[in-house]
């Protein structure tokens, strides 16, 4: 009986579905090298960025300036002669290493805080939600601008006001999967086995959890990185003559009708970054965490 | 009922550890208050002055005693006057109020109108060309910063096709359209691929299969069963981003000169207009207890499991 629900079984669905999946993953395998890849150029890019801009981002020619977009200057020059295909190509500098150092940031302390919570319980567990909701419920700009006002401007204070909203959500993560992990048979036995705490939470909960906390800190990039551009609009972020991409945009906001490559330029950059991370954030989850995928 | 009571109570600690942290930080600011209310007027004054104008804000009080008036002063419906313009706290905020209410209103009804049938279409037509198609967009659409769309918008819409004013020219139905589009384009993109994704869940369960083996028609099951399990999900979402589209997007009503609670808040932080950030603190506290405790009552009457549990603990 038992055996003939088995063949039946194999001759019907199950076979190929086994193939669809595999047929799957090595597509996945692709997507996760290719974007991988690419988010890494960008990276490797960024920190190059310096030596790879054809002109000086910061050297002004007057008497180019303005100019459309052409072979010399594929996005125009901005209202000081500058090259704006250089200072998009700087600015990715500032634009994506304080996003990766501000997520890098919320990833670790949010999840320390996260374990901690979970592990100990009571009275510090309440106290520590009741800070992040409070951090929750803190409007983001205000904070930004607060800061901006206690520190002074700069990317560096942006950052700052970011990672104070931002920590919560990874403490949320960090705390739940803590919880789930904590009532589990394994920990139990390596409790019962002798482990240290320090121990039974790096060697044991830390790997466990470590995939969620991932794949969050992944599909934040994206968001992070507009977040970041979004305050140096404001005006609370980098500030001129640094180059940003958000700073630029603001900058340069009110060529916006007579010359839109100006302002255009390095929102095309935010766009195609943003999009990079985002893919290789999506492609992440989908191979740490397969049943969301679709 | 005494479940909401409870929840609304929960909005006094809250309340209270909010403001104190932006009294807290905003005294740690270091520069002083009325030396940059008149260097922002330009005006040198005499240090007698200051001092008197000091006194006169409660500013030469320890901190703790300044921050009790104001808890007090509040209570009795007494939010100060601003700095800057003298005019109460709380009729400039009311004021500015309306503005931020109609683009909340515009860009909620445009991305319901725009994300919840193209979110159903996609999943209905998963992984065909029009799935593919739609998903292409929202990916495209999660990768712009809201600025950078309003910015093309303007581009395209005022400047080359001339069809509405670049910038607001008044709390108006024309001007509100760009800046509510722009706000819809942003969500929409967010909330199509959500929409899918719940109601791609939804028709994988087996009660769909069971219907329709039953030979119910496709779409009564989809508008009839599927709907209504999705919904639960779709109202969170739209809860919260009604949430923070009540605390006026700093960045798109400035674009576009919206003269709403979002842009009141930038300008008052850049002249450092303490009694209006405090005012709009607490805004954003009650907006956030408020739209947390509709979502749970929402899911109190979408969910009959969570009905019936509460009912029973």
């Amino acid at each position: 009986m038992n055996h003939t629900a088995l063949s039946s079984d194999f001759n019907t669905g199950k076979a190929p579905t086994v193939r669809a999946k595999k047929i799957h993953k090595n597509t996945l395998k692709t997507r996760l090298i290719v974007f991988g890849v690419l988010a890494a150029a960008l990276v490797i890019l960024a920190f190059f960025s310096e030596y790879l801009c054809p002109y000086d981002p910061y050297v002004q020619d007057l008497s180019m300036a303005k100019a459309a977009p052409s072979l010399a200057h594929p996005f125009g020059t901005d209202r000081y002669g500058r090259d704006m295909l250089s200072r998009v190509i700087v600015g990715s500098r500032t634009s994506i290493y304080s996003t990766l150092l501000l997520v890098g940031f919320i990833t670790v302390f949010g999840s320390f805080i996260g374990i901690i919570c979970a592990w100990t319980g009571r009275w510090l567990d309440a106290l520590l939600m009741r800070i992040s909701d409070l951090f929750l419920a803190f409007p983001g700009l205000v904070f930004a601008l607060a800061v901006a006002a206690v520190l002074g401007g700069g990317v560096q204070n942006a950052i700052i006001a970011l990672a104070a909203i931002s920590w919560p959500k990874y403490a949320r993560v960090a705390r739940s999967q803590t919880l789930a992990q904590k009532e589990s048979v394994y920990l139990r036995a390596a409790r019962l086995s002798g482990c240290s705490t320090a121990k039974l939470i790096l060697k044991h909960i830390l790997p466990n959890i470590f995939g969620p906390i991932l794949v969050t800190a992944m599909l934040d990039i994206g968001t992070m990185m507009m977040e970041l551009a979004g305050l140096s609009f404001l005006g609370l972020g980098a500030s001129p003559p640094v180059a940003e991409w958000g700073s630029m945009m603001s900058d340069t906001r009110n060529l916006l009708t007579t010359h839109p490559w100006v302002t255009l330029a390095p929102g095309f950059a935010i766009f195609v970054s943003v999009m990079i991370f985002n893919l290789f954030g999506d492609t992440v989850r989908d191979w740490l965490d397969p049943g969301n995928g679709r | 009922m005494n479940y909401a009571l409870k929840r609304i109570l929960q909005l006094i600690p809250i309340l209270i550890g909010i403001t104190f942290l932006s009294f807290a930080m905003m005294r740690l600011a270091g520069s002083d208050v009325v030396q940059e209310l008149y260097s922002n007027r330009g005006t040198e004054v005499a240090q007698e002055v200051i001092d008197a104008k000091r006194a006169e804000l409660g500013l030469d009080q320890p901190f703790l005693t300044q921050y009790v008036n104001w808890f007090v002063n509040m209570l009795h419906g007494d939010m100060g006057n601003s700095y800057v313009s003298g005019s109460p706290v709380f009729t400039t905020f009311i004021n500015k109020l309306p503005a931020t209410l109609i683009l909340t209103v515009m860009s909620i009804i445009l991305t319901v109108v725009i994300s919840i049938p193209l979110g159903i279409l996609s999943a209905v037509r998963h992984d065909r060309f029009t799935d593919l198609l739609l998903r292409f967009c929202s990916f495209i659409g999660n990768a712009m910063p809201n600025f950078f769309v309003g910015m093309l918008l303007m581009q395209l819409l005022s400047i080359k096709l001339n069809l509405l004013p670049v910038i607001a020219t008044g709390v108006n139905f024309r001007s509100a359209l760009m800046p509510a589009l722009t706000l819809a384009i942003s969500m929409s993109a967010k909330y199509m691929r959500q929409v899918r994704a719940t109601v791609l869940e939804e028709l994988n369960k087996p009660y769909v299969q069971g219907a329709k083996a039953r030979g119910v028609t496709d779409r009564v099951i989809l508008w009839k069963n599927v709907m209504k399990s999705s919904l639960l999900t779709i109202v969170t979402l739209l809860a919260l981003s009604i949430g923070s589209l009540l605390g006026g997007t700093a960045i798109i009503e400035s674009i576009f000169m919206w003269d709403g609670v979002g842009k009141l808040a930038v300008d008052s932080i850049e002249m450092r207009d303490y009694p209006i950030i405090l005012a709009y603190v607490m805004w954003m506290a009650i907006i956030y207890v408020i739209v947390n405790l509709i979502t749970d009552l929402l899911y109190h009457q979408l969910d009959p499991r969570i009905r019936l549990g509460v009912t029973k603990g």
